[in-house]
């Protein structure tokens, strides 16, 4: 996901550490944070992912004013031509791998820029959902001086059909 | 704490419960957290009737944030160079999932390690690697 700006906060650092579970001071409490090796409160590794939140097109936020596509009086706000179905569930397809290369640790008080660029696509036969295609994204993370921080690489997958379980 | 490159071997591992008995609430917590709002994760109705699975199910992103907790709590603070996963499998309410990071490599102040997360039924929802520094 582009993003312009990611300011890094510390109230968002600590929601995303209790959303997974992770009580390690380190992301709540700054004088704790300040006798650790990194000396400052630091985002959890997967925090990047969070850019979301400041992506003002990203697709998987409601927006005001604008359709949803999950349940209020019917099962769906939107009626798909695929019905949502084949596994994507009208949700963009399944989250199929995700890497991150750290060049430096993020901290509150960082400005963070994403660039996106698109990677390979491909196709295999699954057993257990039909035709797969798998497409990568490459997502550049930059500070307020421009260094590159993060590099994430992310490979998204549509599924024919809903997984079997 | 950081781990020391001489007390580490190849093959050594280290384990944790990332959770017992998953809750949707948790699932809601992160979709609020990470911004990740896909009916699939939260809404019951939606993904039972309109997406034709069994219930909603943990983002990826949630298991591997989990999953980043073992690991930073096992290489210490600010020592990952790289993490990277696949989704093998889905993880749905209930689950149970267990952690493990099994040592590859040392050297050159570096740690290279494989990464698991299992569910109750033994099933590996996700497997990837990390690389950390140590002293």
């Amino acid at each position: 996901m582009a993003v312009d700006k990611f300011p890094v906060e510390a109230s968002h650092i600590m929601m995303f550490a209790r959303s997974v579970a992770d009580d390690n001071q380190i992301y709540y409490d700054e004088a704790y944070a300040a006798d650790t090796e990194p000396g400052k409160i630091i985002a959890p590794p997967t925090f990047a992912q969070s850019s979301a939140q400041f992506d003002p097109d990203y697709f998987l936020r409601p927006k005001i004013g604008e359709p949803w596509f999950g349940s209020g009086k019917e099962p769906t706000g939107i009626k798909r031509e695929s019905s949502g179905g084949g596994g994507g569930g009208g949700g963009g397809g399944l989250h199929a791998e995700q890497h991150f290369e750290y060049h430096r640790h993020i901290s509150p008080g960082d400005v963070l820029t994403a660039t996106v660029k698109p990677g390979k696509t491909w196709e295999k036969e699954g057993k257990r959902s039909g035709k797969l295609v798998f497409s990568e994204t490459v997502t550049e993370y930059r500070d307020q001086n421009g260094e590159l921080v993060i590099t994430a690489r992310g490979v998204g997958v549509r599924t024919e059909r809903p997984v079997d379980q | 704490m950081a781990l020391k490159a001489s007390d580490l071997n190849v093959g050594d591992t280290y384990t944790e419960c990332l959770v017992e008995d998953l809750k949707r609430t948790q699932i809601v917590q992160y979709a609020g957290a990470s911004g990740d709002y896909n009916p699939l994760h939260t809404d019951e109705v939606f993904t039972v009737e309109v997406a034709k699975y069994p219930s909603v199910f943990a983002h990826g992103m949630l298991t591997m944030g989990m999953t980043g907790r073992m690991l930073t709590n096992y290489v210490g603070d600010g020592r990952l160079n790289k993490y990277g996963v696949r989704f093998t499998s889905q993880v749905w309410p209930g689950d149970t999932l267990n952690s493990t990071a099994t040592v590859e490599s040392v050297e050159d102040g570096v740690v290279n390690l494989k990464v698991e997360t299992t569910n109750q039924d033994g099933a590996v929802v996700l497997s990837g690697y990390a690389e950390a520094r140590v002293d």
